[in-house]
């Protein structure tokens, strides 16, 4: 057992580089789902039918896919649409569409029960539109829904170990090809989910800190 | 003698929600330096006038003028887009029941974050009016701290100055003293007093009938939507010419003498 450790460190470089990549690719699909999640609330919210209904339909169909479905369908499917995405593009694609549904559906959660006057306020104070959700409405969404923007941060991140699947040398994929060259499973497996359990922690320090800002503010 | 200036021209406003008849045919006006207090029992539809005035509920009928410029209706006779009934809300600053401070800035930053973001003025200039406006009603000591740590009079001393950071023509309070344990009354009543006195242009929904008896230069008697009754203070409270103002009044007294206000 010992053995197979000295192995999986002999393979570090590779380990670490899949790490690089996981946190990357989630760094980014979490950022890029977070912004897209900016537009869907609003779209959600919205007093014209047509528009929240279409947002609707989205974020449910989304909720409703299995990731790893998703994942083959913009890699594998939509090449016969004539999208042809590389492996980095379509699972970033993918992390981030899929994911945006989830964060516009936790920002709606939090819009809901904000108290209605201090909206009230912003307009009768002369703000609208964009101005009136980045300045007033959208602050106290992040703050109450921290906690739980940071949960689906995490679930991000074990959302990108499904993308070994299209060969995206992240981290899984790079455990993978340790315990396939080596046979090596368990230690190699083993330290992957270390790893990944760190990201984790990282993301949690980062969920206390705007904890402790929200705090000062309730 | 200096021209009285009208600020607010309300003319036959109108507002049903549902089927219910909320305001019907209400007309007032208010001249500058004017404090009008609109009082009535609850349900009466003040709450909705006052909201009616700066367009956050849409009349169904009628006209609103702030300084003589139509609120909410173009010149080509439809309705303003958000931003042209952003522009003119600027002009009209709000107190809230609830107080309705934004939770994410400090005090300061209340006072600042209209003037700068939605006004465009100058930062350095809005802050020194804004801690000003702060040394006024008395919270000087407090600007650096978020809404949630002050009592409810405090946080109502903050509305006011935030709506007073507006440099607003007119300045609209709904009940502003209702939220408030009675003993953090007072303390905003005094502020809202010191204003009257400077000759800021005010209308305020109240259940406060020493403060109106006071403070009001005009009271705006409103019973089931309708304007029903208007004039100096003076005369509506020791003698109301219509018989549902009467009872509305009696009502209070009795309430002030079994101690319930």
């Amino acid at each position: 057992m010992i053995h197979d450790f000295g192995i999986v460190w002999n393979e570090r470089a590779l380990l670490l580089s899949g790490l690089a990549n996981t946190a990357i690719l989630s760094t980014l699909a979490a950022i890029a789902a977070l912004l897209l999640g900016f537009v869907l609330t609003p779209a959600l919210m919205s007093k014209q039918r047509a528009v929240s209904r279409a947002a609707r339909v989205f974020v449910d169909g989304m909720r409703c896919v299995p990731f790893l479905l998703f994942a083959y369908i913009v890699y594998y499917g939509f090449p016969s649409f004539g999208v042809r995405l590389d492996n980095w593009t379509s699972g970033l694609a993918a992390l981030t569409i899929y994911n945006a549904a989830y964060m516009a559906e936790i920002l709606r959660g939090a819009w809901v029960v904000q108290p209605r006057e201090p909206i009230e306020a912003g307009i009768a104070f002369g703000f609208s539109e964009i101005k009136l959700f980045r300045r007033i409405i959208l602050p106290p969404l992040l703050l109450s829904a921290g906690p739980v923007i940071g949960n689906q941060m995490i679930q991000i991140i074990k959302d990108s170990a499904f993308l070994t699947i299209i060969a995206l040398p992240e981290l899984t994929h790079a455990a993978s090809s340790i315990q396939s060259r080596h046979y090596v499973p368990f230690a190699a497996f083993i330290t992957a989910v270390f790893l990944y359990w760190g990201l984790c922690l990282v993301i949690e320090a980062g969920v206390s800190s705007i904890g402790r800002v929200a705090e000062a503010r309730r | 003698m200096a021209e009285i200036k009208k600020v607010l021209d309300v003319a036959g406003v109108s507002k049903r929600f549902g089927g219910v008849e909320v305001l019907s045919d209400v007309s007032f006006q208010v001249d500058k330096g004017e404090t009008i207090c609109v009082l009535g029992p609850s349900g009466s539809g003040k709450s909705t006038l006052l909201r009616c005035i700066n367009w956050l509920e849409r009349p169904d009928a009628g006209q609103i003028y702030l300084n003589g410029e139509r609120i909410g209706i173009n010149g080509a006779g439809i309705i303003m887009s958000d931003r042209d009934l952003s522009q003119i809300r600027t002009r009209i600053g709000m107190v809230f029941q609830h107080f309705a401070l934004w939770p994410h800035l400090t005090v300061l930053q209340n006072l600042m974050e209209a003037p700068v973001q939605v006004q465009k003025r100058p930062k350095a200039e809005v802050r020194d009016e804004a801690l000003a406006l702060l040394a006024k009603v008395g919270l000087s000591e407090k600007r650096d701290a978020f809404p949630a740590k002050l009592s409810g009079g405090q946080k109502q001393r903050v509305g006011i100055a935030r709506a007073l950071a507006m440099r607003p023509d007119l300045l609209l309070f709904d009940e502003p003293t209702s939220a408030l344990d009675p003993e953090l009354v007072g303390e905003v009543l005094v502020v809202m007093r010191d204003l009257a006195r400077e000759g800021m242009t005010m209308v305020i929904v109240t259940h406060e009938m020493g403060f109106a008896r006071e403070a009001a230069t005009r009271v705006l008697f409103l019973d089931r939507g309708r304007a029903v009754e208007t004039g100096s203070p003076d005369r509506f409270f020791s003698n109301p010419e219509t018989e549902r103002a009467r009872q509305f009044l009696q009502r209070y007294a009795g309430d002030i003498a079994n101690g319930r206000r």
